[in-house]
């Protein structure tokens, strides 16, 4: 049995609709056959020589021969293989393609780690105004004040939201505010006259943490959680020495708890010397609850895509600013907004800064959508965030704890994490099949397999923007699909059924990679 | 104390207020009946007991210090109105490039990235329920290779600096890091240059410039200085002024040393120069700019990395590759992922997780709204417009090109007078003339960067340098 991808939800076959084609109808951008499998080709599948999408004005100065003037050498032989496509066939092969994407507008998205809360359709509209799109990165500041004032006003609300003294908004993405958090801290023991080189990261850490380390040139020393799921004080202790340059943790930490003794460790950790970096990602749980630099954080990376509500866009444009204790100031990246007695905003660098860590200032169009959610939402409602975001994960795990082990049982933050052990044992159902058969379901499955330390781990993310009926329904679904698991386990192992293609082979895919389309290559 | 008093009264009051008429909020559903009654289902009396884990002394006391919520009108207006401040390219005729190009953009562009599919997805971890993220990817990946004639193309990275800083750990790690040396040419943008020298302070890697001539790499003077122990040589092509440099020439030089050839590169020349594929390129990076995405005061944008397909286990990034389902059909899933971070953690070179895929999708559906003959027509006007407004403001009396060497559709004018007072006495004209150099290169006090698109036209491009020939200098 086969689906279409054809009328808005795809998981509603051709013959649902009533659309009965003859087999050898094709359009142009689509093909089945007589299973009714709808294939959506590659774009380089639909190109015929002649065809365009785009016209642009004339040539309005005397036309030159390029090969002449600049030397046949410098020249390419022949014009690069893009697809020759019509502008309806190229609207319509990609809104097609869209129709094969689950996202938060139409589907439950509860990714652990992930915060998919709702993305205002208000924040899109102002990034899209002209006047902050057609802004050249080097006009003068004083040509560009409503765009520095956004973003100098920006610096002061992530600065209040966390507790702490000066904002960089340069970082592009969370691993980046997080590498840029890392090059901060050596930085600072470096003008310290410190060779500190070990960093400690706890064994429930995502994985970008040690990668930044790595990049960093720090060696990275796992430290553990304990059996409730904080982390391990004596462990901590045992390994803190004048070699440590910090501690990297997460709060809440990726089992969703919050570090409960997150005061002893930082007060541990800067005894010895050593700072304290927080990853971010799990900010949404704080908004209105507890301010980082209030428990003895020096930095922290924000997730803007999270926390703030601008779009995943199918893994990104993010942006990843970091927040620092007054302590590090001036080793923060790139530039900052100042403002002048006669408040004209001026970009600077910083006198220490570790230097530029990408082009320009940062992710304008990203830092705007945020700017726009922060003064939508007000200090009144940031400051309920957090209070339902772990009303709706706490729910969850309730509802949820008599048919899913649940591995750490205690009041949770923003997310709770479940472990599909007991059905592998039993059954052979793995956390992989449940989250296909969610698919059917047309809910976009939570994190599987992370944090590392929990086997079978199912992580999940509400949000706040997410109403009872929503999450009801989700536990409804997680149910059922336990018992399938139990009375008909193929069913779950075997899923989805409902989505444009089956379960993929994706070792194939790693061992046979085919990573673009090459004409006349064999299926 | 009265103080206090106020306070708790105020809690207990906002409390009350709020359990009598739920939140009231548009992005926060929950009505007071609904918080009742999944605190029942949990066994709890009020929110404040889900916080009891949390010492009271790190809660959060009072509120932010933040303005008050606005209603999306009022959004709207706040940031209207913030905008007018901003002297936009509509308003003044822009000259400007130097990494950030003013391009015409297809508006069917909005019309599909605006589709919330694409935009409210997040990376493709479930590709069963991401097939249009993932196919959108791999067409994204097929289009680089195609551009750049190179084997393989990931899945997009920040920007280009952070796609040459990427592109140099590599070649570091490829020699095992046991090459120490880096070259990179004057005509190497400074923001790339600055964010890789930020990504290798902590390496074990110098960084040093090839000796340069009238605009571009002195290729005889550095085959004399370029050492054995060269982990890689980066060229940039058109450099940072505009100018083309002998690529193949350098790439035998990083050959001889079997060091890594990287090519930073303006996809835009690519629908007319020759590929870095055609130079045996190791590995060419830019940004993806140019193509379809705003200029938004430099972000976002996204970074292109392709190679030779003998470093596919080496690449940073998130990468999509063909594979079939269950029934043989076509699909498209993340592949080669024991590259990454989240399974190599400490071990990882690159801790790269996400991609820029809504920027990366610009690019894709540009590159295919223009097409085989649109992009070329694109490089060929910018070509052409250039080389129409060089040659005019080269006839005007005490303006020259600051370098001989071919260009493609930038480049520096020398003006008898400070840069800043030209720059200046134009935006006097509603136009912004270029980008002034000394900034980074302070011996070129009065040389203007000037960027020419298809988006000039000859009435424009006549009027400055008709203000210039009235300047009076």
């Amino acid at each position: 049995m086969s689906y279409s991808g054809t009328n808005g939800s795809f998981s509603r076959t051709l013959k649902e609709y009533g659309c009965i084609m003859q087999t050898e109808e094709k359009n142009n951008n689509m093909e089945m056959d007589d299973e009714m499998v709808v294939r959506i080709p590659l774009i380089y599948e639909l190109s015929k020589p002649g065809r365009r999408a785009y016209e642009l004005p004339q040539l309005d100065v005397p036309k030159q021969d390029a090969t002449k003037i600049l030397g046949a050498k410098y020249m390419r032989k022949e014009k690069a293989m893009l697809p020759e496509i019509d502008t309806l066939g190229l609207v319509r092969h990609f809104t097609n393609l869209s129709r094969r994407n689950i996202g938060l507008d139409s589907s439950f998205y509860p990714l652990g780690s992930c915060t998919m809360k709702y993305n205002p359709k208000v924040n899109e509209v102002v990034a899209a105004m002209p006047k902050y799109l057609k802004v050249h990165p080097y006009q003068k500041d004083e040509h560009v004040q409503g765009t520095l004032q956004m973003l100098f006003e920006m610096q002061e609300y992530l600065k209040d939201i966390a507790g702490l003294d000066a904002v960089s908004l340069a970082p592009a993405a969370g691993a980046h505010g997080e590498l840029s958090s890392m090059m901060v801290i050596k930085a600072y023991h470096q003008s310290q006259g410190n060779s500190r080189n070990l960093v400690l990261i706890p064994d429930s850490a995502h994985g970008t943490n040690p990668a930044s380390c790595a990049v960093c040139g720090y060696d990275v020393k796992t430290i553990k959680s304990s059996a409730n799921g904080f982390l391990e004080i004596e462990d901590l202790k045992a390994n803190l020495n004048d070699t440590v340059a910090a501690l990297m943790i997460t709060n809440p930490n990726t089992l969703g708890l919050f570090e409960e003794k997150i005061k002893e460790i930082t007060e541990l950790v800067h005894e010895a010397g050593a700072l304290v970096y927080m990853d971010g990602a799990n900010m949404n749980a704080l908004l209105g609850i507890a301010r980082p630099g209030d428990f003895g954080i020096d930095v922290m990376h924000y997730n803007l895509h999270k926390t703030f509500s601008t779009p995943h866009g199918g893994g990104g444009p993010g942006a990843g600013p970091i927040a620092v204790c007054s302590l590090l100031e001036d080793f923060l990246p790139g530039l900052i907004v100042t403002k002048d007695e006669d408040g004209i905003y001026r970009t600077v660098s910083m006198p220490e800064s570790i230097g530029q860590t990408r082009m320009y200032f940062g992710s304008i169009g990203v830092i705007l959508k945020a700017y726009a959610y922060i003064r939508r939402m007000g200090k009144e409602g940031l400051g309920q965030v957090g209070k339902i975001a772990v009303l709706n994960a706490n729910y969850i795990m309730n509802k949820l704890k008599d048919v899913y082990h649940l591995p750490y049982d205690r009041v949770c933050m923003h997310e709770c994490i479940f472990s599909a052990d007991e059905f592998k044992k039993n059954t052979q159902v793995r956390t992989l099949d449940i989250a296909k058969r969610l698919l059917d379901y047309e809910i976009h499955p939570p994190t599987v397999y992370f944090p590392l330390i929990v086997s079978e781990a199912i992580m999940i993310e509400p949000t706040e923007t997410e109403n009872k009926e929503t999450i009801d329904k989700f536990i409804e679904v997680m149910k059922s699909i336990a018992t399938e698991a139990q009375e008909e386990p193929w069913k779950v192992q075997e899923a989805p059924y409902m989505t444009p293609v089956t379960r993929l082979d994706e070792v194939k895919a790693a061992r046979e990679p085919i990573l673009k389309y090459t004409p006349n290559l064999k299926k | 104390m009265f103080i206090g008093i106020y306070l708790v009264f105020k809690e207990i009051l906002n409390t009350g207020l709020f359990f009598l008429k739920g939140l009231n909020m548009a992005y926060i559903p929950h009505t007071s009946q609904d918080i009742k009654e999944m605190l029942a289902a949990i066994g709890k009396k009020s929110l404040e007991e889900l916080f009891q884990g949390i010492p009271e002394d790190v809660r959060l006391q009072g509120e932010y210090n933040l303005p008050s919520k606005l209603s999306e009108p009022e959004v709207l207006c706040c940031l209207q109105k913030l905008a007018t401040k901003n002297k936009t390219t509509d308003e003044f005729v822009s000259f400007m490039g130097a990494g950030t190009y003013e391009h015409f953009i297809p508006v069917l562009i909005d019309a599909i990235v605006g589709r919330s599919e694409f935009t409210t997805s997040y990376t493709p971890y479930q590709p069963e329920g991401s097939q249009g993220t993932l196919q959108t990817i791999f067409e994204y990946q097929t289009a680089i290779c195609n551009l750049t004639g190179m084997d393989i193309s990931n899945a997009s990275i920040y920007d280009g600096a952070t796609s040459l800083a990427e592109a140099v750990l590599l070649a570091h790690t490829y020699h095992k890091k046991k090459r120490k040396h880096v070259y990179v040419p004057a005509g190497l943008h400074p923001e790339y240059r600055r964010t890789l020298h930020t990504y290798l302070i902590n390496q074990d890697i110098e960084i040093h410039e090839l000796p340069s001539i009238d605009g571009k790499i002195d290729i005889a003077k550095s085959k004399e200085v370029v050492q054995a122990d060269t982990a890689t040589i980066v060229i940039a092509q058109p450099n940072f002024f505009g100018v083309l440099e002998d690529v193949d020439e350098v790439v035998a030089l990083a050959q001889s040393v079997k060091a890594l050839s990287i090519m930073v590169v303006d996809p835009v020349s690519l629908g007319m120069l020759k590929t870095p594929g055609e130079y045996d390129i190791d590995i060419a990076v830019g940004d993806g700019q140019p193509l379809g995405i705003p200029m938004c005061y430099g972000g976002p944008s996204f970074g292109f990395f392709a190679a030779k397909q003998q470093y596919l286990r080496q690449i940073p990034g998130r990468i999509v590759g063909q594979t079939v389902d269950g029934n043989n059909e076509r699909g498209f899933v993340l592949t080669i992922q024991t590259r990454e971070q989240h399974i190599k953690r400490e071990k990882a070179t690159s801790n790269i997780c996400s991609n820029q895929a809504l920027m990366a999708l610009r690019g894709l559906i540009y590159l295919s709204a223009l097409g085989k003959e649109g992009f070329y027509e694109v490089a060929d006007q910018c070509f052409q417009k250039a080389h129409y407004l060089a040659d005019e403001l080269s006839k005007i009396q005490g303006f020259s090109l600051a370098f001989s060497a071919p260009f493609f559709r930038e480049f520096v004018l020398h003006c008898p007078i400070d840069a800043d007072k030209v720059l200046a006495y134009l935006y006097e004209h509603n136009i912004y003339g270029g980008v002034a150099l000394e900034k980074w290169f302070p011996e070129r006090k009065n040389d203007i960067l000037i960027a020419v698109t298809e988006c000039r036209t000859r009435e424009q491009m006549d009027r400055l340098v008709e203000l210039l020939k009235n300047m009076g200098v």
